[in-house]
């Protein structure tokens, strides 16, 4: 048994994505006909010349239906699923599949999540019946887990703990600040996001990613037709996808300062792409920053920072849209936005742009500009700490 | 073959609420000293099975019933004691009955645990409500005892009953309705006048019944709610009479005889005589005597030691809002979701009794328990493990201010179990600032929520005692 991958077999050649943010004017289905469109217009192509279609969205809809009626489709095959927050990937993924099989020849993946509408505080969801043992702790409690085990591994005191994960909001705010899709496009002083009020352990609501309504698509096609429908596509070099055995709140061993999950699918995701050191040879990366210890932890994970020194390199700025690795260069979950079932396409939405040299110039990154560098990641993350799903995707603007 | 109690434990919850913040907060009511309050976390049932691992601990009696008295149920019309039962991890063949009502009822399962063959763990508790600034309120107490009575060759006896008598009479006292939030009662004078002559009575009757004079006796415990009948009793006992607790806990009703018999037996020495008049609806009198076993009997949570560690730090508006006074609002969340009957039946041995599943080959123990071993390869291959009283040592934590709880933060902690196992737990009776890695913690039976009208309990942790 092996995995293969998908390396330079499938294109991207056209992407949507709609702005994130508060949409109390805008359903799910103005969200979807948005984006969809957005994308067929990037490619260049209708919607008739799309074969099937993959949606992705949390619960913002249940079955093909909740994509075929607003798109009004010809009775084309339409796949919704799910994979918590790495949902809009898992659509993405899937999609790339069906058209490497050669099942199709043009097929649209396309993400969207209205979270807005529930009127609650954060993340909700139904849950099957249980006995009522299952942790209740919410989102930013299970990622707080990690900045105590962090600093304890690591001997950070909790003041410097908690300037760097500021600093990580601060920076990525400053990215969303020049991202016109982004839900929170101002900058944020470090001493507002330090102070803001407590959500969980040392986590102020600054340190959340933005709880939002969006939509973002790709249209995808075998590489080898992706030059009919655009002059510069994205090709994938590689997709890998992790579902741990969701042991770490059993398992004395973990320690709560890395997701197994994410070491496995960037291991996978880089043996795939052939990459041996992604620090140098990666562009850009959007990573799933849904709380900022998550980010910290994540930029280890993935091998851009030593274990125990990511929080140095974050203070040092090699994350920074001008720093050696940019990394969540359009604001990241944290300013760009979380509408679940996008996400995970959105990130892809700022690798076509930037790796195409379609960002606009005050935020263009120089490692594509300047250094050369061709190839973006994208990793998406959903669970917790210890019980985690987790889906990583190198994409390059050129073949080979 | 001697009979008579063998193992016993009470159980006193961690809060305390000064009742001079009554006064200041009321402007009336409140008083000197300091009642204890059960957490928001805790019914009559949860402090049940505190009492009664505290009484079995470290010992290997298995109970063939579990007799449950209480004056504050948590559920009417399902028994309460099945859920004791399960927390305790006990033989489907041990019986489980409640027996409800007002704190009198106490009596009935400490009859029959004694008359009945076999050993029986009779357990009271009683959580004591009243409207702010009344007497109830402040100098009611909540907790709880348990009393395994059987024979000595299954553990020595440490205590025997001598004789008793009751007497009976029916006169409007205090007096709840089911569904009430609150006892009402009569004007007190009346009830003392009341009680008294029917104490004296049961008392004569039980002497004699014990063949003990008044000189025979060493210690003359007294207790009842009705305060000024208490206290026009204990008049006549002299220097014989211990303490009733009130001033350090409060009255806690049914359970209160049960727990102030424990704290006497906690610092009894053998052949000690001991008179036990119980106040309510009546007059119960019981003679009762220690043995020599009562020498060697360490106490796992002498009751005197329970009270010393208790939290004064509790603000009135807090215990308010626990008994349900003050109706807070809640955070922007989803109401929490009934725990399913099915599930929780499956799971009886997990949820109500902490039980684990350790792999036979690797050793390793999967909380909850799991079919496929989390290590190695091995499936179906695990033995039960019961956790609920190993302690373990905190590996991360976090305060969530967004999650919904009857009080807010809620404190989670990730936990490692000397000897193996990890689980991430709500942790309770602490302060959130003070939490640490690396801080030693033990688990405790109780109530999560009620949703739709069903109490989810489970277990969570707290700090260690020692």
């Amino acid at each position: 048994m092996s995995s293969h991958g998908i390396r330079d077999k499938v294109a991207i050649v056209g992407m949507g994505c709609t702005q994130f943010g508060e949409h109390w004017d805008r359903s799910v289905d103005d969200m979807l006909t948005d984006a969809a469109h957005d994308a067929y217009a990037s490619a260049g192509v209708t919607q008739d010349d799309i074969d099937a279609f993959w949606l992705g969205t949390m619960g913002s809809g249940v079955s093909g239906l909740t994509l075929s009626k607003p798109l009004q489709l010809d009775y084309k095959p339409v796949t919704r699923l799910e994979n918590m927050c790495a949902t809009g990937s898992e659509a993405f993924r899937n999609a790339a599949y069906a058209v490497a099989s050669g099942a199709y020849d043009m097929v649209m993946a396309i993400g969207v999540e209205k979270l807005k509408d529930s009127g609650y505080s954060g993340l909700t969801g139904a849950r099957p019946p249980s006995d009522g043992t299952d942790s209740t702790i919410t989102a930013p409690a299970t990622f707080s887990l990690l900045a105590p085990a962090y600093a304890h591994k690591y001997g950070l005191d909790p003041d410097t703990m908690k300037e760097v994960l500021t600093r990580i909001a601060w920076k990525n705010h400053r990215n969303g600040a020049l991202n016109p899709r982004a839900q929170f496009r101002k900058e944020v002083a470090k001493e507002t996001i330090a102070g803001s009020p407590l959500i969980a352990g040392p986590l102020g609501i600054f340190d959340c990613s933005g709880v939002s309504d969006g939509s973002a698509a790709a249209v995808l096609v075998r590489a080898e037709d992706a030059h009919k429908y655009c002059d510069n596509p994205l090709y994938i070099k590689a997709l890998s996808f992790a579902s741990g055995p969701a042991t770490g709140a059993l398992d004395s061993t973990y320690d709560y300062t890395t997701f197994r999950e994410v070491v496995a699918s960037a291991t996978e995701a880089y043996k795939q792409a052939g990459i041996t050191d992604p620090r140098s040879q990666i562009a850009m990366a959007e990573v799933h920053d849904c709380f900022t210890p998550t980010e910290l932890v994540l930029m280890e994970d993935l091998g851009f920072a030593e274990r125990g020194l990511g929080w140095k390199e974050a203070m040092a700025g090699t994350f920074d849209l001008d720093g050696d690795l940019p990394v969540n260069p359009d604001g990241g979950l944290k300013s760009f936005g979380h509408p679940i079932g996008a996400s995970g396409l959105r990130m892809l939405f700022e690798c076509w742009l930037q790796l195409r040299g379609q960002a606009p110039p005050e935020r263009q990154i120089p490692s594509v500009t300047e250094q050369g560098k061709t190839l973006g990641l994208t990793h998406n993350l959903g669970g917790q700490p210890g019980a985690a799903v987790s889906f990583v995707s190198v994409v390059g603007s050129e073949l080979g | 073959m001697g009979r008579g109690i063998i193992a016993y434990g009470a159980y006193v919850p961690y809060w305390r609420l000064d009742r001079s913040r009554i006064t200041a907060a009321m402007g009336a009511g409140g008083g000197r000293g300091h009642r204890a309050v059960a957490s928001y976390d805790e019914d009559t049932t949860t402090m049940g099975v505190e009492a009664a691992r505290n009484a079995l601990r470290g010992s290997d009696i298995v109970p063939d019933s579990v007799l449950f008295s209480t004056a504050n149920p948590a559920y009417m019309d399902k028994t309460n004691a099945s859920a004791i039962h399960a927390a305790l991890d006990l033989p489907q063949s041990t019986w489980a009955v409640d027996a409800g009502g007002a704190p009198r009822s106490s009596e009935a399962i400490w009859a029959l645990a004694a008359a009945n063959r076999g050993t029986n763990l009779a357990v009271a508790s009683d959580l004591r409500t009243g409207r702010p600034t009344s007497g109830d309120e402040a100098g009611g107490g909540d907790g709880a005892a348990a009393f395994v009575f059987g024979d000595d060759a299954v553990s020595p006896v440490l205590c025997e009953w001598l004789g008793g008598a009751v007497a009976t009479a029916e006169f409007t006292d205090r007096y709840r309705q089911p569904g009430d939030a609150y006892s009402r009662i009569w004007e007190e004078r009346f009830g003392e006048q009341v009680y008294l002559p029917l104490a004296n009575d049961a008392i004569e009757r039980a002497l004699a019944d014990a063949g003990v004079g008044l000189d025979g006796i060493d210690k003359i415990a007294i207790v009842g709610l009705h305060a000024r009948a208490v206290r026009g009793l204990s008049r006549v006992a002299g220097d014989k009479l211990v303490g009733d607790l009130t001033g350090d806990i409060g009255n806690t009703g049914t359970a209160h005889a049960a727990i102030v018999l424990a704290a006497v037996l906690d610092e009894a020495v053998p052949g000690e005589t001991i008179l036990l008049v119980h106040l309510a609806d009546g007059a119960t009198a019981d003679v009762l005597r220690t043995t020599d076993a009562i020498a060697d009997h360490a106490p796992y949570a002498p009751v005197r030691a329970q009270i010393d560690r208790g939290n004064d730090a509790l603000d009135y508006n807090k215990f308010l809002t626990w008994r349900g006074f003050l109706d807070r609002e809640p955070p922007r969340r989803p109401d929490p979701e009934r725990p399913g009957a099915p599930p929780a039946f499956r799971s009886e041995d997990w949820k109500y009794a902490f039980v684990g599943s350790r792999d036979r080959s690797s050793g390793a123990i999967h909380l909850p328990p799991m079919r496929v071993s989390m290590e190695g390869s091995a499936v179906d291959d695990m033995e039960r493990v019961r956790m609920a009283d190993v302690p373990a040592t905190i590996a991360t934590f976090t305060v969530d201010r967004l999650a919904f709880s009857l009080s807010p933060p809620m404190v989670a902690v990730v936990i490692d179990y000397d000897g193996g196992g990890r689980f991430q737990a709500e942790m309770t009776d602490v302060d959130p600032d003070e939490v640490r890695i690396g801080d030693r913690v033990e688990m405790t039976f109780r109530r999560l929520y009620s949703a739709e009208g069903i109490h989810n309990y489970f277990w969570k942790a707290r700090p260690a005692a020692s």
